[in-house]
């Protein structure tokens, strides 16, 4: 009885869009100027809506939030392939990606300082609300593509999450029922190096994520999360799979969290500035546009004035925020079930009759 | 004697523990280098290394799980749950394994673990970081379920429950943990598990509450004293399961009148349980219904709703009113 080898597997890593600007032309995905130009403005826009986000957060004018900035790469690579009917899982990193799907810089802000109203993505847009359970949601996503496959549609399910959520169980179960199942889902893993402050080689003995398909017998790549067009070649290439085939995807997106784990986080406890600076050179916006620039797509007075466009919307944004009325008391209890049930009505009524006493 | 808060008690606790027995070992997401998010356990790992203080991969079910292999092979794990809200993935082997592996084995392997994790609102947190979900690990035979007050406190119950023989589910008021300062020895103590707390002797009604609700009912016990409407006595449960009714029931028969508080939803929280035992064991001495001041069978709102949800000391101020004027 002789050993052989059974089955060997190898996992591809894409990159199109190098350091300096320059790209592989076989590689480079088919887009035009004006595509171009509109994800280089989205990315903007997510950096400059992150930032000032940031700075609402230090005047305590918004609560906890998970920051997106150097992720813009591949958040935003990664909607970009997607089309209005497909659907959207997001975790709770995606600020970027929620605002391309059409929620409004106004209701995350509301979200994100605690009014729950914010959460209202409508259903149109086919965008689930912000889960923040890690790992969780992914399992959802498998249902959604169930349902797209079942009912004959040909939209696809996009999921984000982070290598941290690679860990836990209900990951394992989605690529394991996707691959049982071939629904039509883009498992996208932002691997930003850091689960809070376990780094990637704590989360897992495995070298990548992108391997791990393997073992569910679904497709899974790497692709450099900081380069737009790479990201945006494998998901575009992972959704056709996925229309044409209902056959899921692993993407893993490697990046880097060049923020804190949230606004409570302090990541200098744990990794060294040396390796946030190294990180930062890599900046994904910072990359497409020395690529804008040598194609003659962008000069100094386009990117000040984009730059001056997104900060004129943030600015917008936060002023229609600011003017929203506080919530009532009575929100508390509207959305536990369809119809109120006899101890809410209850419960509602006393709450009110108590703050009533109050005034 | 110095005065800590309760994150600095709890690490207190964990680092005399540690020294005293090496069995006992601490594990848990961003316990280690970080400290753990609260910062509980902060310094545990430059003193005792990795191996003892061990940060896991993102998986709650996996943590507890591992604890459970841990503690049967004779360790004394110290797991973390970063928000108590994040448990349910663990609540499987709590359920399944942790609870029953006793009786399982009829005794010859035991799960002596502790999982401690942050509870309650308060914290102006983001959702799943404010729940107060303790009746639903109550309702487990075999799970011990203790919440600490106050830094003193929390100090000593921790030590009972590192040394407990049996799996103790630990929760931490996230919004006492800096909140307040007591005084708190220095030498190691234990607070027994499953014995109530006298706070405050009173004669007209009985306040009782667990966790961050102490406070609440301590300073309504305050306020109606000062208003001359009720000598309030004032119990702190500490520990759910098990219950120590006879602290309750001889302060009952005492004052004729109880009203429970918790943050928990209403339908269901360990008010319920509270107030049923009043019953079954002191309906006669009753001068009015047990009255139950609580969170709503709602989910727990975001930061703009908060103070909506959760009992203040007013709320409970008017339930004493209305016990005293049935």
């Amino acid at each position: 009885m002789p050993i052989r080898p059974l089955v060997s597997y190898s996992i591809e890593r894409v990159e199109v869009l190098r350091e300096d600007g320059t790209v592989d032309e076989e590689l480079m995905p088919s887009l035009s100027a004006d595509e171009i130009q509109r994800l280089y403005e989205h990315m903007v826009l997510t950096r400059r809506f992150d930032e000032r986000m940031f700075k609402l957060q230090r005047q305590g004018r918004l609560g906890t939030f998970a920051r997106v900035t150097g992720q813009e790469g591949a958040q935003i690579g990664a909607v970009f392939a997607l089309r209005p009917d497909d659907w959207l899982v997001p975790a709770f990193r995606e600020n970027g990606a929620l605002l391309w799907r059409g929620i409004t810089m106004t209701q995350l802000l509301q979200y994100w300082s605690g009014d729950e109203r914010g959460g209202a993505f409508p259903r149109a847009l086919r965008t689930l609300p912000i889960s923040i359970p890690v790992g969780t949601h992914l399992l959802h996503a498998v249902g959604i593509g169930w349902a797209m496959k079942e009912a004959g549609e040909d939209s696809a399910v996009l999921t984000f999450f982070g290598e941290g959520a690679t860990s836990t169980g209900d990951f394992s179960e989605a690529l394991n029922m996707a691959g049982v199942f071939q629904v039509p889902v883009v498992f996208f893993c932002q691997n930003n190096q850091y689960a809070i402050s376990v780094p990637f080689t704590r989360q897992t003995a495995a070298p990548t994520v992108a391997q791990k398909a393997l073992g569910y017998g679904i497709f899974g790549v790497q692709v450099d999360g900081n380069d737009v067009f790479a990201v945006y070649r494998a998901t575009r290439e992972a959704l056709e799979r996925a229309r044409s085939g209902k056959e899921p995807t692993l993407i893993e997106a490697h990046t880097y969290r060049v923020t804190d784990h949230t606004t409570s986080d302090d990541a200098r406890r744990y990794r060294s500035d040396e390796e946030v600076a190294a990180w930062l050179k890599r900046d994904p916006i910072e990359r497409l546009a020395h690529y804008m620039r040598a194609q003659g797509f962008l000069d100094e007075a386009r990117e000040a004035e984009i730059a001056a466009e997104a900060d004129r919307k943030v600015a917008e944004a936060v002023e229609a925020f600011e003017s929203i009325p506080p919530p009532e008391p009575e929100e508390i209890f509207r959305h536990v079930f369809a119809q109120k049930t006899r101890p809410l009505e209850e419960q509602e009524a006393a709450l009110l009759a108590r703050w009533e006493r109050r005034r | 004697m110095a005065r800590l808060n309760m994150v600095e008690a709890i690490d207190q606790c964990l680092l005399q523990e540690m020294q005293r027995d090496e069995r006992v070992i601490v594990l848990g997401e961003d316990v280690g280098r970080d400290g753990g998010v609260f910062r509980v356990t902060e310094g545990l790992f430059e003193r005792f290394g990795p191996q003892r203080v061990i940060d896991t991969p993102l998986a709650e079910s996996g943590i507890v799980g591992m604890a459970i292999g841990m503690a049967i092979a004779g360790f004394r794990p110290v797991a973390e749950i970063q928000f108590s809200g994040f448990a349910y993935p663990a609540y499987d082997q709590l359920v399944c394994h942790a609870a029953r592996m006793r009786n399982r084995s009829r005794g010859e392997f035991t799960v002596p673990l502790v999982v401690r994790t942050p509870y309650g609102g308060g914290i102006r947190a983001l959702e799943h970081h404010s729940e107060s979900m303790e009746a639903v690990f109550v309702h487990v035979p075999g799970l011990k379920v203790v919440v600490p007050a106050d830094p003193y406190e929390a100090k000593g119950l921790l030590a009972s429950a590192v040394r407990d023989p049996d799996p103790v589910i630990f929760f931490e008021p996230a919004r006492v943990y800096r909140a307040i300062r007591t005084e708190v020895p220095e030498e190691p103590y234990t607070i027994p598990l499953g014995k109530a707390r006298m706070v405050r002797e009173g004669r007209d009604v009985t306040l009782i509450a667990w966790g961050a609700q102490v406070r609440i009912i301590r300073e309504a016990a305050e306020r109606l004293a000062a208003e001359g409407v009720a000598e309030a006595e004032v119990v702190d449960l500490r520990t759910l399961s098990p219950f120590d009714h006879e602290t309750v029931i001889d302060s009952v028969k005492k004052t004729g009148r109880a009203v429970v508080v918790h943050e928990a939803p209403r339908t269901g929280g360990f008010g319920a349980e509270v107030s049923a035992q009043i019953m079954e064991r002191a309906v006669l001495h009753l001068e009015a219904p047990v009255v139950r001041v609580t969170g709503f069978d709602t989910v727990p709102p975001l930061a703009k709703l908060e103070d909506y949800y959760q009992p203040d000391v007013e709320a409970v101020v008017e339930a004493v009113r209305e016990s005293l004027r049935f």
